[in-house]
């Protein structure tokens, strides 16, 4: 008969319009800025500088090679280059940079940045909550306001965090074996050569 | 209209407004007495009915979010009370933007033509015991006089737009509301049978006893409910709801007749429409529902205006209901409806009440009439269902 679909459809409405104020779960949009939903561990959005230890000046893994600055589609990197040199992430002196401004308005978030850095130095970040009133130096982050401690990369994208701290460990590890090496080099090659070199200089004059 | 002083105090709250406006009258020079009457009167009209338009947006938008299992807007203020103020704000902050091809006196008047004319509707619709603005011997014509002007204005803006979709919108608009206007008329003709006048007070009037608890409404008889029903659904059509939003079909002609119109005209189009909507149902509370009447003959001390208030909601909220369950008809249903089930309904619909109206009060006249109410419909509605089966959709591709 005529209009019985109708009164099906407004009974299952009604069902609906009722059983939402009683039954919690048919509600399932989710309250941002009270509740919010886990992120997931791949969740990235604009990227930091990593530092390790508490100084975060003295402890930037950023070398200052500027491959990110050069590979950034959207240029929306900008590197100075220090003069002076210091010790980097694995011990070995290096250039650091004196200036390191990313956009947050330009930056499209593609990652190409952390693919194509060779030091660990800078990650993706899953904040995404980066909305200001001050469009111009509110937008412009410097190296102070980028850089983040290694700590913060272990919680947020813990399996990432762990290769990457395994690659430096391995690295430094290199690097000690071989200033350890050299150390020893230069030892072996310092104390034999006091005991050994007048023999065997004589033995081969 | 001098009157006799209330005895009780359910009759003082009854009567409150109209003793604060004769109070208000009296502190005024003689000869500006009436129109200052009249001038309250409007003024209290506009600012009750344009707040409840504001009321009714945001509950409307709550309740479509409940039927969808959404919260609705509940950021602005205590559970998103406070919505209409800032899509007030907003759209007295937007800009007008005036299309250069369009005609621009017709294109400016249309929504103010709208606005008027709706409003000008509450003019004889009595919204409480001697709440009526004006009691015209011919209200409920003006009143349908007034609702064709929205007509008007609706095409007025299609046409001045200068733009395909307001036309389509427009011409949709135009077909739809004339071809619902017949049987909207025709179902309340009935009423008009059986009360034996056009004025909207004498109509309440002749609904106003009571056979034990039960009142004298006209929707309590078969060719009465039939009427109502018929004459909701013509309303509904006439005020361009869902689901008979042909007009404004936000899929396929993105706004219809309103395309063009942004910032504060484009409020008062809305405005006008749910105007227009309040307006008819008040009508189909006054023809069908006993006015002001209280529903339970031991309900009379509550004051008359909050009756007629609580049938208005109860209505808004069944066209809100109605609006979270029907998807939208196509042009040639919506055309089918009107001329093949409406129109023969409410034509037989009269009959019915001239049947009524001869026949001795008994189980005799319920009977025949309900046989006369029913069987049409069943008969009609199969006619209009014939050759529409339900199929499974086959998707070529998609599988």
């Amino acid at each position: 008969m005529l209009g019985e679909g109708i009164a099906k459809g407004l009974v299952e409405t009604a069902r609906n319009f009722f059983g939402s104020y009683f039954i919690k779960d048919r509600l399932t949009t989710v309250q941002y800025p009270e509740e919010r939903l886990p992120q997931a561990e791949a969740a990235r959005n604009f990227p930091f500088l990593v530092y390790d230890g508490d100084d975060w000046l003295a402890g930037l893994r950023c070398v200052s090679c500027q491959i990110c600055e050069k590979e950034c589609p959207p240029k929306c990197i900008y590197i100075e280059k220090s003069k002076d040199k210091k010790p980097d992430a694995i011990g070995k002196p290096q250039f650091y940079p004196t200036v390191f401004n990313i956009d947050v308005s330009v930056c499209m978030s593609c990652q190409i940045c952390v693919e194509v850095c060779p030091f660990e130095a800078i990650k993706m970040d899953n904040d995404f909550e980066l909305s200001t009133d001050d469009r111009f130096c509110g937008l412009l982050w410097d190296r102070h306001r980028l850089a983040l401690p290694n700590s913060h990369y272990q919680k947020i994208h813990p399996t990432d965090a762990a290769v990457s701290d395994a690659i430096l460990a391995e690295d430094k590890a290199k690097v000690d074996a071989k200033a350890k090496a050299a150390v020893e080099n230069k030892a072996s090659a310092a104390t034999p050569s006091v005991a050994h070199v007048d023999p065997g200089g004589s033995s081969t004059q | 209209m001098i009157l006799a002083p209330p005895n009780t105090a359910a009759e003082t709250a009854d009567q409150i407004f109209v003793i604060l406006r004769d109070w208000i009258v009296r502190h005024v020079p003689g000869g500006l007495q009436p129109i200052f009457s009249d001038l309250i009167s409007v003024v209290a009209i506009l600012a009750v009915f344009a707040s409840l338009f504001a009321i009714t947006t945001v509950l409307e938008r709550k309740g479509l979010g409940r039927i969808q299992n959404r919260y609705g807007p509940n950021r602005v203020g205590p559970f998103g009370l406070l919505q209409p103020l800032a899509d007030g704000i907003k759209a007295l902050t937007k800009e007008n933007i005036v299309p250069l091809a369009a005609d621009q006196t017709v294109y400016v008047l249309a929504p103010v033509v709208l606005v008027v004319a709706a409003f000008s509707m509450y003019a004889v619709l009595p919204i409480g015991r001697n709440m009526a603005l004006t009691n015209l011997d011919a209200g409920v014509l003006f009143f349908f006089a007034a609702s064709s002007v929205m007509e008007l204005s609706v095409f007025m803006a299609g046409w001045s737009s200068r733009n395909k979709y307001s036309l389509l919108g427009a011409m949709r608009a135009i077909a739809q509301m004339i071809s619902y206007e017949v049987p909207l008329i025709l179902a309340s003709v009935t009423v008009i049978m059986a009360a034996g006048s056009l004025s909207t007070v004498t109509i309440v009037e002749k609904q106003a006893g009571y056979t034990g608890i039960l009142p004298h409404w006209f929707i309590l008889t078969p060719w009465g409910f039939a009427g109502f029903v018929l004459f909701m659904i013509a309303t509904i059509a006439e005020s361009n709801r869902s689901p008979f939003d042909l007009p404004e079909g936000e899929s396929e002609i993105i706004a219809g007749y309103f395309t063009e119109y942004s910032g504060f005209k484009f409020a008062l189009f809305f405005l006008g429409e749910y105007i227009g909507l309040f307006a008819m149902s008040g009508l189909g509370i006054t023809l069908f529902l006993g006015g002001w009447g209280a529903p339970l003959s031991f309900l009379t001390w509550v004051p008359s205006y909050i009756w007629f208030f609580a049938k208005l909601l109860t209505l808004i909220a069944v066209f809100i209901w109605l609006r979270g369950t029907l998807p939208r008809l196509r042009m040639d249903q919506l055309m089918n409806f009107a001329w093949k089930f409406m129109l023969p309904m409410a034509l037989i619909n009269l009959v019915t009440v001239g049947v009524w109206e001869f026949l001795p009060h008994g189980v005799l006249r319920w009977l025949v009439c309900s046989v006369m109410v029913v069987v049409p419909y069943v008969l009609l509605g199969r006619g209009l269902m014939q050759g529409w089966k339900v199929e499974r959709r086959v998707y070529k591709f998609a599988e």
